[in-house]
């Protein structure tokens, strides 16, 4: 596997196919597309965990299904965010921005630890 | 995304399906991945390898969304029926509420039939299929000695007869292999009755008698302190009691303290070990309609010699049944009398459940009752599929209109038995408080007697009971109008013309079947019920060979220190006082009153030969002089007592005509000389007979001997008066106070609540089963009213128009009235038919009418026609006062 392709942590593919919906219904296979497009190849998602978790959203509520055509006229299986995946995808993103500064200012801290803390 | 068009809608055309979804949503991603690498150059064959390794474990993945999606489609369906239930409730919510007066008059009787059968089912429940309140219950037993002997003999000695001497019953004890224990009461009660002295006021107290091993028999632990000890069940031992948890209550207002004090019962200092529980009713199994304040210990040695004292109670081994018992019994008790010759009889015994003693005889009555509210269900199940069903022709647009809007049928099926399960479910909820208020007065009527009826309520198999014939109610009464509904013709029904005349035909003789049948049902429950009034009527017509009228009764307390000369004196001395008494026209005390306890003595005509089994018994009566005259008793030959038949002077005796014929059969018995107990005694007169077991049985041989000559058990005073009992008693108190003190402070009966408390049983039943009958005829008169009326109104345009050709109002009236008149009679028939059934099934329950008794069939099948006339009646004067025109041009 290529080095600059990140393991996914635990928990984040969830928003990533929520964002990934933002912009309207898309197939599971455009999904995957979309992901590693959008992190410039960065991040890969595969196929063995990504229809589980869609099915997972689908039974939790957060996205809703419907047959319809691709691109290339074959019928294929759309999903769709509904209210309740958007105010989700909302909720995550306010936590995921919160970790990740929070991860980021101490990777990138530069003051030595203070007398109390050793 | 691009919707798919029409013709392309193929995949899922019979239903979802949650495998193929996954499998078909896979081989698209795969397809699509092929796709992009051909057209980046791949050929066919490594595209489609590529794709497939890069998916990894294909099949692993599609197993889990197949599961997953499964569990989905499960919860969607489920989610789906419980909205569309919720959808239904409250559509039958929305409809039921806007067709008030409907919803009231379903509910109500609903509610009425529900109440009645939950009542009754508690009855049922209490008194037959619940366990007695003892543990393992199943193992106790009755013993009734005079197996032998024939009913009509068994009865005639009354309790003596079926109970025991105590070394007949040390013997069983001693020799049986079936029992765990034996043990004993004294049912004679006359001889545990004390007066509560030393404190406020002297107090009757009610006491029984039980040996030692009572308790622990039947499982029975106090509440406070302990149980008998060995020494005290004694002769010389220290004097015990226990106490009844109610007696322990209102008379020492539930103090524990108690425990272990002494207290004065009839003079003598008796140490209170214990109280028993509250879930203890010795009245409730033991003695029907009484209760008891006291148990003392059954002291053998002290009783040895008192004849037949004991009624016995065995529990047996575990795995041991009643039949092996018996069997044992059978042989046992004859081998004791081999070693016995001295003995009167062998004692020989019937073993029975204690439960089928205590509810045996019931078990018909019982039976019967419940048998009337199954039918008061029915008849409120016809009458209200009856109601539907009109309610369902109106309408038929609207069941039309949703199934033409897609609902099907199973839908609008569903649509109709929520309606009828929110009926019934209200009514069930109103049938059962009016349940809880009917179980809880029945429970505080005390004075009934029969047995356990302090313990009916309302508990969890009632309410289980309830619920199933609630459902059932609701699917049967919802029934009829779905099938309807759903074999309808959807056209028909949407065109305005409405009601085609096939289909109304039809439908209107559905509603002739269920009227038919209900007045059917209405006519067995009610020549039933008139049956049993009948008997009831007979029994209180017997005559009793008393006059309880004008007459009361008081307990009395004297001390006459175990001396019959002093007692003479004493209870002449009270009675002269209580003959001073102004309007007090005779008095006089007997031991024992008529339908109440009963003991028997042994009676031969000296001089006579009898064959060695022969029943030479008679029931014994110790009354002084008047007793017969306040009681109203007819004294056809001879004299009454008199206060010279002293302890000295030649013993006498009266005897009644039932004795007269069976000692003395063709002769006149006046002078001769009887053995009494073996000894010899005069008879100085013949009484008319009395009914002394109950109202329902014939008289039995009877003797009456004095206070003078003979122990008495108890001492009732009877005093015959003009005056009403309460208006008498505080001057009666106030002489019986003045000669002894200790009088307890006991109430004077009419003489009437004797007679009462006998037919108190018989009173009950007919009660609740007129009650029913009555509920049914209502309910079946409102049945024939609903569908004559309907008919007319359905008619409207029809008789509008017999009325324009000619036809006059009285011509209309009497087209409507003979078509009630043909269900009627229809019903009336099959009524009285079943009725026969009905009336074979109750002839042991009847009372001096033939289960066909004529007067009560004409009567009844009179009243139903006259009822079901009442009914056509008033559509029929609407349908003669119809206006030619106006229906006409309605339409």
């Amino acid at each position: 596997m290529d080095k600059t392709q990140l393991e996914l942590i635990r928990g984040t593919l969830d928003v990533l196919i929520l964002k990934a919906l933002v912009w309207g219904p898309l197939h599971g296979y455009a999904i995957t597309n979309l992901i590693r497009r959008q992190t410039d190849e960065a991040l890969l998602v595969e196929e063995g965990t990504l229809y589980p978790a869609l099915w997972r959203l689908e039974s939790k509520g957060l996205v809703e299904t419907e047959w319809g055509l691709s691109e290339n006229n074959r019928r294929a299986k759309f999903y769709r965010l509904t209210p309740a995946g958007r105010r989700h995808l909302r909720q995550e993103t306010k936590t995921w921005e919160a970790y990740a500064t929070a991860v980021g200012k101490l990777l990138g801290a530069t003051q030595p630890p203070l007398a109390g803390e050793r | 995304m691009e919707r798919i068009p029409l013709w392309r809608r193929y995949a899922r055309l019979f239903g979802p399906d949650p495998k193929a979804d996954v499998s078909d949503e896979l081989r698209f991603h795969l397809e699509a991945k092929i796709d992009d690498l051909t057209g980046q150059g791949w050929s066919l064959d490594d595209a489609r390898r590529e794709a497939e390794r890069q998916f990894g474990d294909l099949r692993a993945v599609q197993r889990a969304g197949e599961r997953l999606c499964q569990e989905r489609e499960r919860a969607k369906r489920r989610h789906d029926y419980w909205g569309e239930c919720v959808q239904d409730l409250r559509y039958a919510l929305r409809t039921l509420s806007k067709d008030r007066s409907f919803t009231i008059i379903a509910v109500s009787i609903l509610a009425l039939g529900i109440a009645a059968n939950t009542a009754v089912f508690s009855v049922v429940n209490t008194v037959l299929l619940r366990p007695l309140p003892f543990p393992h219950s199943e193992q106790l037993t009755w013993l009734a000695a005079g197996r032998n002997l024939n009913a009509g003999l068994r009865e005639a000695a009354g309790l003596s007869g079926v109970t025991y001497t105590v070394a007949a019953y040390e013997e069983f004890q001693r020799h049986n292999r079936s029992f765990q224990s034996i043990t004993s009461y004294n049912p004679f009660l006359g001889n545990s009755e004390y007066t509560l002295t030393g404190r406020s006021q002297p107090q009757a107290v009610q006491g029984v008698m039980v040996a030692g091993n009572f308790f622990e028999t039947l499982g029975v632990h106090p509440a406070l302190g302990r149980l008998f000890t060995r020494e005290e069940c004694q002769k010389g031992g220290k004097p015990a009691a226990l106490l009844s948890y109610s007696f322990w209550q209102h008379e020492f207002a539930g103090d524990p303290a108690i425990v272990g004090q002494s207290v004065r019962l009839s003079k003598e200092s008796v140490t209170v070990v214990g109280v028993l529980p509250p879930t203890f009713d010795f009245g409730a199994v033991f003695s029907p309609g009484l209760r008891f304040d006291a148990f003392v210990p059954l002291v053998m040695d002290q009783v040895r010699n008192w004849g037949n004292t004991l009624a016995v109670i065995g529990r047996l081994k575990p795995g041991v049944s009643v039949t092996r018992a018996q069997a044992e019994a059978d042989i046992l008790f004859p081998q004791i009398k081999l070693a016995h010759p001295d003995w009167w009889t062998d004692y020989s015994s019937t073993i029975t459940g204690l439960k089928d003693f205590v509810s045996g005889k019931l078990r018909r009555s019982l039976i019967t009752l419940w048998s009337a509210v199954g039918m008061i269900l029915l008849i409120v199940c016809v009458n209200l599929s009856n109601l539907m069903l009109a309610r369902s022709s109106a309408r038929s647009k609207e069941f039309a209109m949703r199934s033409a809007l897609g609902a099907g049928r199973s839908r609008i099926f569903r649509q109709l038995l929520t309606e009828s399960l929110v009926l019934s479910g209200a009514g069930a909820v109103l049938g059962l408080s009016l349940a809880f208020i009917l179980t809880i007065y029945l429970s505080h009527q005390g004075s009934i007697a029969l047995p356990l009826l302090s313990s009916i309520r309302v508990d969890g198999a009632a309410l289980a009971w309830t619920l199933l014939i609630t459902i059932s109610v609701a699917l049967l009464f919802g029934l009829a109008p779905g099938l309807k509904v759903s074999s309808g013709n959807l056209q028909d029904s949407l065109k305005d013309t409405g009601h085609g005349l096939s289909t109304g035909r039809k439908h209107e003789r559905l509603r002739a079947v269920l009227v038919v049948s209900e007045l059917a049902l209405a006519c067995v429950l009610l020549i039933g019920a008139g049956l049993l009034l009948r008997s009831f009527l007979k029994v209180l017509d017997v005559d009793l060979g008393f006059q309880p009228s004008r007459a009361a009764v008081i307990k009395i307390d004297y001390d006459d220190g175990s001396n019959a000369t002093r007692r003479g004196a004493v209870l002449e001395e009270i009675l002269r006082n209580i003959d001073a008494i102004p309007s007090i026209q005779s008095a006089g005390i007997a031991d024992m009153l008529p339908l109440g306890r009963n003991r028997s003595w042994g009676l031969k005509a000296k001089g006579r030969a009898y064959a060695k089994d022969e029943n030479l018994s008679a029931l014994v009566r110790v009354v002084t002089p008047g007793y017969l005259a306040a009681m109203g008793m007819h004294l056809r030959e001879g004299r009454d007592f008199s206060w010279r038949d002293a302890p000295k002077t030649a013993r006498v005796v009266i005897i009644n005509q039932a004795a007269a014929r069976r000692f003395w059969p063709g002769e006149n018995p006046l002078g001769r000389v009887a053995l009494v107990d073996d000894q010899d005694t005069q008879v100085i007169g013949v009484l008319a007979d009395v009914r002394e077991h109950s109202l329902e049985l014939s008289a039995e041989p009877e003797m009456y001997l004095p206070f003078t000559q003979a122990d008495p058990e108890g001492a009732e005073l009877v005093v015959r008066t003009s005056l009403p009992p309460a208006a008498i008693a505080p001057s009666i108190m106030k002489t019986l106070r003045a000669l002894n003190p200790s009088q307890p402070a006991t109430e004077l009966r009419p003489l009437q609540t004797i007679v009462n408390h006998a037919v108190s049983p018989r009173r009950f039943f007919v009660f609740l089963v007129a009650s029913f009958a009555l509920l049914g005829l209502a309910l079946a008169s409102l049945g024939i009213y609903g569908v004559i009326s309907y008919s007319v109104t359905r008619r409207t345009q029809e008789i509008g128009i017999r009325m324009a050709l000619g036809a006059t109002a009285p011509q209309v009236q009497i087209g409507v009235i003979a078509k009630t008149l043909r269900l009627a009679l229809v019903g009336v028939a099959l009524g009285a038919l079943g009725s026969f059934a009905a009336g074979r099934w109750i002839s042991s329950l009847l009372f001096g009418t033939r289960p066909t008794d004529p007067a009560t069939f004409t009567g009844i099948i009179f009243l139903l026609c006259v009822v079901a006339l009442a009914a056509g009646y008033l559509p029929a004067r609407r349908a003669s006062r119809i206006d030619p025109m106006i229906a006409l041009r309605t339409n």
